[in-house]
């Protein structure tokens, strides 16, 4: 899933100080599995803010929402009427639903309340390790299902490096190091072979905005045009 | 001749290569690179020139190049894969060899994370092996990696380094044949203290026949006390320090300890020149070049061959 991390309370504070009507939309979906942004989330944040506003004889009123999804249009419509009654949005989504809300509500400013730190998986209550960089061209299959984009420092695709460390990164001790569990496994898988030849230059998919359209779908005519 | 650089005519004369490092300056200290290298000349056959070391700011290494060869000694650019993409890379090798510069050691490079600006974003674009095949595709092809023709073929020595004691230490001598089916030329291995584990690593590279194919030149750093001797153990990933040699340093008065230190180096290097597959000795006097005259003295490789 996505995950995100909230933006400390002085930077939020910061973005919301010229406003006094601001609306906190959460998202249901992945940010809500890993506690940042769903519903309950939201009535904290407001809490904190409104309480923090007051002391300052500044008050702010907060409005909650939360939508099933907010990378999703149909599950935005449903801010349609209520989006008018306030100054700003802020948004608790990942940055896609973040930046789908600014482009449904173009005329109110949009600000994030998270930081968007990755594609995870979940190790336990309130704990998520990256594991996707979403690179475009996964290699998963020749490299022991475990990602040397994501989980090896310098990102090496014909690694370990020199500063393999009693199978810890060379960054940090907790951290294992990608190559050296991609060489256990496929030495105990018999696979060895994979990682013997020398894997070329990668061919970077993600260094530009992408469009994805499944086969057998298309885009409408008029999609793609200037909002 | 693949380059007719000094260090490409010495090994291919059979003759024991000895090169030094030199690190540049923390500014534009053009004097600071000139004193160092004033130690190095006529004493080692080529001095790397370190490319922001440890992900510490310096003088490029390029440029640093340069300087050396106006003062009369052939270079060795190092060029690490953190800090440029493909294009900054290919640029900068047509750049050197138009500036006189032969040989290139091509590295990963320390992570950001060690030096001056940790919040910085390593490049990576491309990883040392690929960096090795993109040199050799540019002399022997005379292609940049695009598969594009070059006006004017950079005809480099195309060095890399090797650690043979990094984990996992069945892997590091594939590691070695990765970087030889690459196309690298000579091999510059980290510092070595773990003779026994080194001795191990260089009867597997001549037995699946890489040191044939590549000249692998043993790296040696001599120990100043035994502060660095524990600094290296315990705080430099992937060196491997045994107990013997702190014992050994600890042995001996505090002001004898550096002496000691180069004895033991030049102990090594001794080995090192019979050692089979060993084609010579890559000396890292870290901050300490003006000691490199004493030690290739004691080590007994002076004068340097010349090799026309």
């Amino acid at each position: 899933m996505i995950v995100a991390k909230r933006k400390p309370i002085e930077e939020i504070k910061e973005m919301l100080k010229g406003y006094k009507k601001v609306l906190n939309v959460g998202c249901g979906t992945c940010v809500s599995v890993c506690l940042v942004g769903g519903e309950k989330e939201v009535n904290i944040l407001n809490a904190e803010l409104e309480i923090a506003r007051k002391m300052e004889d500044n008050p702010i009123e907060m409005g909650a929402i939360s939508v099933e999804r907010q990378c999703d249009r149909e599950f935005l419509a449903a801010l349609d009427d209520k989006v008018g009654e306030y100054e700003a949005v802020m948004s608790m989504a990942c940055g896609v639903g973040i930046q789908f809300l600014a482009e449904r509500f173009p005329d109110k400013p949009v600000l994030p309340a998270v930081n968007t730190a990755g594609l995870s998986v979940n190790q336990g209550i309130g704990w998520y390790e990256e594991r996707c960089r979403s690179c475009g061209d996964c290699v998963l299959g020749w490299t022991a299902g475990i990602c040397p984009v994501t989980m090896c420092a310098k990102g090496l695709y014909n690694g370990p490096c020199g500063g393999t460390n009693k199978g810890s990164c060379e960054i940090n001790p907790d951290q294992p190091c990608a190559w050296f569990m991609i060489y256990e496994r496929l030495s105990r898988q018999g696979r060895l072979d994979l990682i013997m030849r020398v894997h070329p230059a990668n061919d970077w998919q993600n260094i530009g905005p992408r469009t994805l359209v499944q086969p057998g779908y298309s885009k409408p005519d008029n999609a793609g045009q200037k909002k | 001749m693949k380059s007719g650089s000094n260090l490409e005519k010495v090994l291919g004369a059979g003759h024991f290569a000895f090169t030094g490092e030199l690190g540049p300056p923390r500014g534009a200290n053009a004097e600071e690179v000139r004193k160092k290298a004033a130690f190095l000349k006529g004493n080692v056959d080529s001095v790397n020139i370190t490319d922001n070391q440890t992900a510490m700011v310096r003088m490029s290494s390029w440029a640093c190049c340069i300087i050396l060869i106006q003062e009369g000694i052939e270079p060795n650019y190092q060029m690490v894969c953190r800090d440029r993409n493909r294009l900054a890379m290919q640029s900068d090798i047509l750049g050197a060899y138009a500036h006189g510069i032969r040989n290139i050691l091509c590295l990963s490079g320390d992570h950001c994370k060690f030096g001056d600006h940790p919040q910085a974003k390593g490049v990576f674009d491309i990883d040392s092996i690929q960096l090795i095949a993109t040199v050799k595709k540019m002399r022997d092809e005379g292609k940049f990696l695009s598969g594009a023709d070059l006006d004017g073929v950079p005809k480099m020595f195309i060095g890399a380094a090797a650690n043979p004691f990094a984990d996992p230490f069945e892997w590091r001598v594939h590691r070695l044949a990765k970087k030889v089916a690459a196309g690298v030329d000579f091999i510059q291995t980290q510092c070595i203290y773990n003779m026994n584990k080194f001795r191990e690593f260089i009867k597997q590279a001549n037995d699946m026949g890489l040191t044939e194919k590549a000249y692998i030149l043993a790296g040696v750093t001599p120990m100043k006390g035994v502060g660095m001797a524990k600094y290296m153990k315990n705080k430099v990933p992937g060196m491997d320090v045994p107990d013997e040699i702190i014992s050994r340093l600890q042995g001996v008065d505090k002001k004898k300890q550096s002496d000691e230190g180069i004895k033991m180096a030049v102990e090594q290097i001794e080995e090192f020149k019979e050692m089979k597959g060993v084609a010579g000795v890559h000396l890292m006097a870290i901050e300490w070049e003006h000691r490199v005259p004493e030690i290739a003295e004691m080590a007994k490789v002076l004068p340097r061959p010349k090799v026309d």
